[in-house]
């Protein structure tokens, strides 16, 4: 078995990913939704350092930094307004916010 | 194999099977759970990646902020599982077209994996173990970086005030 280098980190960050890609597709709580989004952004978050780590420069772990501000303003952003919506609609269900539909 | 090859597959798998049970769990209060266990996983890699001030930032920040907002609001809300609907045919076209392209990615990647540099962990310096190397490059080459999340940060509280404020004389769309 080869040691663990930068390709499994990789591998690894592209699985999260795949599997954050897939909740958004298949969940239909809007909630669910959004942390399933985040999972990918944490996805991303393991590439940047693994790169960073094996080419033995600071841009990405850096990056990271600003991945995580931005995250945490987009969440808050984000959870606002599901609650200004579920104060309008009753309903953070996906297939019935469809008003734009029609 | 060394104890850190051991430490990773251990870590790995922990967080690949706790972002399965995010993704396939009914109850959103127990996807929020196994999302933060996904990030304590996460924050594993970091530390086995000698970023150890990004696995304490990951922790708090997310495990703390992020995810304690999501647990609220969600009690908030108190949602009903309710029945769940069968999917419609346009999601699951779609989702059946996007996990084909992410698994043939995912293969062409690993086919392609000879291209990556075979650089060894332990010929490389751990410049992510050191704070200092942070401090001077936040305060250096991303200092105007600094500057715009900051600004970024203040709008976002302002519109999240401003999203919370209840207007009057808005009708339901509905």
């Amino acid at each position: 078995m080869m040691t663990v280098g930068l390709y499994h980190y990789l591998m690894l960050a592209g699985l999260l990913f795949a599997i954050g890609f897939l909740g958004v597709l298949i969940r239909k709580n809007t909630l669910v939704i959004y942390m399933c989004l985040e999972l990918m952004l944490v996805a991303s978050t393991v590439a940047l350092v693994a790169f960073s780590r094996f080419n033995g420069t600071m841009d990405g772990n850096v990056f990271v930094f600003f991945i995580l501000t931005v995250a945490a303003a987009e969440v808050a952003v984000g959870l606002a307004i599901i609650v200004a919506l579920f104060r309008r609609r009753q309903t953070v269900q996906v297939e019935e916010l469809n008003a734009l539909k029609n | 194999m060394s104890a850190a090859d051991i430490l990773f597959h251990l870590f790995a798998f922990f967080t690949v099977a706790c972002a399965v049970a995010t993704v396939i769990n009914h109850n959103a209060v127990n996807s929020a759970m196994f999302f933060l266990l996904s990030l304590v996983g996460v924050s594993a890699i970091f530390v086995l990646l000698d970023a150890f001030l990004l696995a304490v930032l990951m922790v708090l920040v997310y495990g703390g902020a992020v995810v304690a907002l999501f647990l609220f609001i969600i009690m908030l809300l108190d949602m009903q599982g309710g029945d769940r609907k069968p999917f419609t045919k346009p999601t699951i076209v779609a989702g059946t077209i996007a996990g084909a392209l992410m698994i043939v990615g995912l293969i062409s990647f690993a086919k392609a994996s000879q291209i990556l540099p075979a650089t060894n962990a332990g010929s490389v310096l751990p410049v992510g173990a050191n704070l200092k190397f942070y401090a001077e490059q936040l305060f250096t080459t991303y200092l105007l970086p600094v500057q715009i999340v900051g600004f970024l940060l203040l709008i976002s509280m302002l519109g999240v005030i401003v999203l919370s404020k209840k207007f009057a004389g808005l009708e339901d769309v509905k």
